[in-house]
């Protein structure tokens, strides 16, 4: 398996063509309390860099973007009712959704854990 | 202390670079985010926007709204003679019934009734003080001394820094250091020693708990901070749970719930209008008001509580059935509740608690239900 990250602060997880999303520790501790997340219907297509979903926190509404091209597989329903695990497990059990991806070359472009580390230093 | 420049060479302040202040290292030094806020810096939050939001309402949050105007009118005979009628001339409100030390909420409107901010009015001995917002404070100060005589003295405190200590807690806390305002009921002040500092202290706030508000010198702001958060009830609060907070309170925020293009009327903000102003009239936008208050207004500003968790947005449309009857004007997750509340203006037939309405967000439409404000009790000490 492999992790992958985007300058949109969402990482995906790659195991065969199916892409695990979510956003990272660092984005959902600039958003704070998250109280609901809007997610994707399973079927739906999107290009990379669409708005897929949308994470609500006390304060404003964020745009979650799919960082690859593809088919949603799965939303995490387990967040319907506990929206809070996106901050207390953002990198694990907080994901937003599953993707079969179309165009694996589209990973090419995202940075791997060390070049998103050195990004978001550079904040 | 510093009077304001007559001139009209004011510049925009949020085409500069943010200002810094008083506590700005202090915020920075207690963990808080800054973000940049009516042309200052100021802590957004410091341990989360929730947990600060339930923590003032179970025990005591220190503020700092040091952004906001503080302004004095003073005129050269006593008070009575000349300032009162020009303050009144130049605002709504009925100064005959407001005591020394008393604090009242007041509008400050346009010559078409129109709301060109909120702001509260005090009685000092020998003079008014009054707090405005920070993002129209500029633009209030060129109203009001286009409104007051040349002999009235409009002068800008931009030396005093302004701190909020809210929350059922926040007298034990501060009776501590302060001694004396325990005695203080709601919207009444008094000058207190806090710490050897001197302050104007008033039992007022914009949470909707019991609570005051503190002016201190700019200099002295950091001691007086670290004194009030050295009391076990006290935790630091930003700018995030103070917005969650006023929501709950029902309480409007100006540029928002507000703006020129609404009057008190449609505002739900007619005690800001004093009874006697209202028959007599002789303010800025007199004419309109009185209209407002005789006819009523096409909408209303109300309360709106929504199914689900998702929350509506300012800006997002108001719907009966098919039909767009109104706009969202603040609205959030409440903390408190653990559902979302907005406030919206709607058409007046459908402003009744209990009116069934849709929220559209993202395509989607969310059923909200027209509730009374506020949403969560005040707990005001009267």
């Amino acid at each position: 398996m492999t992790r992958y990250f985007s300058q949109e602060h969402e990482w995906i997880e790659i195991e065969g063509d199916l892409g695990t999303v979510g956003i990272t520790d660092y984005a959902q501790g600039q958003l704070g309390d998250i109280t609901f997340v809007d997610l994707p219907e399973a079927g739906a297509a999107f290009g990379k860099g669409d708005s897929v979903a949308v994470v609500d926190s006390v304060k404003a509404a964020s745009d979650v973007y799919t960082p690859v091209s593809g088919t949603v597989a799965e939303a995490n329903g387990a967040l319907t009712d506990e929206p809070e695990l996106v901050n207390t497990q953002a990198e694990t059990g907080g994901w937003l959704f599953r993707i079969t991806l179309s165009d694996a070359s589209e990973l090419e472009a995202l940075m791997d854990e060390a070049a998103y580390k050195d990004y978001v230093e550079s904040l | 202390m510093s009077e304001y420049p007559i001139s009209d060479s004011d510049q925009e302040p949020e085409e500069l670079a943010p200002m810094l202040l008083p506590l700005d290292g202090w915020h920075r030094d207690h963990g808080g985010r800054m973000v940049e806020f009516a042309g200052y810096m100021m802590p957004v939050q410091y341990e989360g926007i929730m947990a600060e939001h339930l923590w003032t309402r179970e025990s005591a949050g220190l503020f700092d709204v040091s952004h906001m105007g503080q302004l004095l009118v003073t005129g050269e005979e006593d008070a009575q003679t000349d300032v009162e009628p020009a303050l009144e001339a130049a605002l709504p409100i009925d100064l005959s019934t407001l005591k020394l030390g008393a604090v009242r909420y007041s509008l400050l409107l346009d010559e078409n009734g129109g709301i060109l901010d909120d702001l509260m009015v005090s009685r000092w001995p020998g003079g008014f003080y009054l707090v405005v917002n920070g993002a129209t404070k500029w633009d209030d100060i060129g109203t009001l001394r286009e409104y007051l005589p040349d002999d009235i003295t409009l002068n800008h405190l931009d030396d005093r820094a302004l701190l909020a200590l809210q929350g059922p807690k926040a007298v034990d806390a501060l009776e501590r250091v302060a001694p004396g305002v325990a005695a203080l009921t709601f919207m009444k002040g008094g000058r207190f020693t806090l710490g050897g500092v001197d302050a104007w202290i008033s039992r007022s706030g914009y949470t909707g708990e019991d609570g005051f508000e503190i002016s201190v010198p700019g200099e002295a702001a950091a001691d007086v901070a670290d004194l009030l958060l050295a009391q076990p009830e006290v935790k630091p609060i930003g700018l995030g749970a103070r917005d969650s907070l006023r929501l709950e309170a029902g309480l409007p925020l100006y540029g928002h719930d507000m703006d020129p293009e609404r009057g008190p009327v449609e505002a739900g903000l007619a005690f800001g209008v004093n009874k006697r102003r209202r028959l007599e009239g002789g303010f800025p936008g007199a004419t309109r008001v009185q209209r407002d208050f005789a006819e009523g207004t096409a909408q209303k500003r109300i309360g709106l509580k929504l199914e689900g968790r998702q929350a509506a947005r300012e800006g997002a449309k108001v719907f009966h059935g098919e039909q767009e009857v109104g706009v969202v004007t603040s609205g959030g997750f409440s903390p408190s509740l653990q559902h979302p509340i907005a406030m919206a203006y709607v058409d007046a037939a459908l402003a009744a608690d209990g009116s069934v309405l849709s929220i559209e967000m993202r395509g989607k439409k969310l059923d909200a239900t027209v509730a009374a404000m506020p949403f969560v009790p005040n707990r005001y000490h009267r």
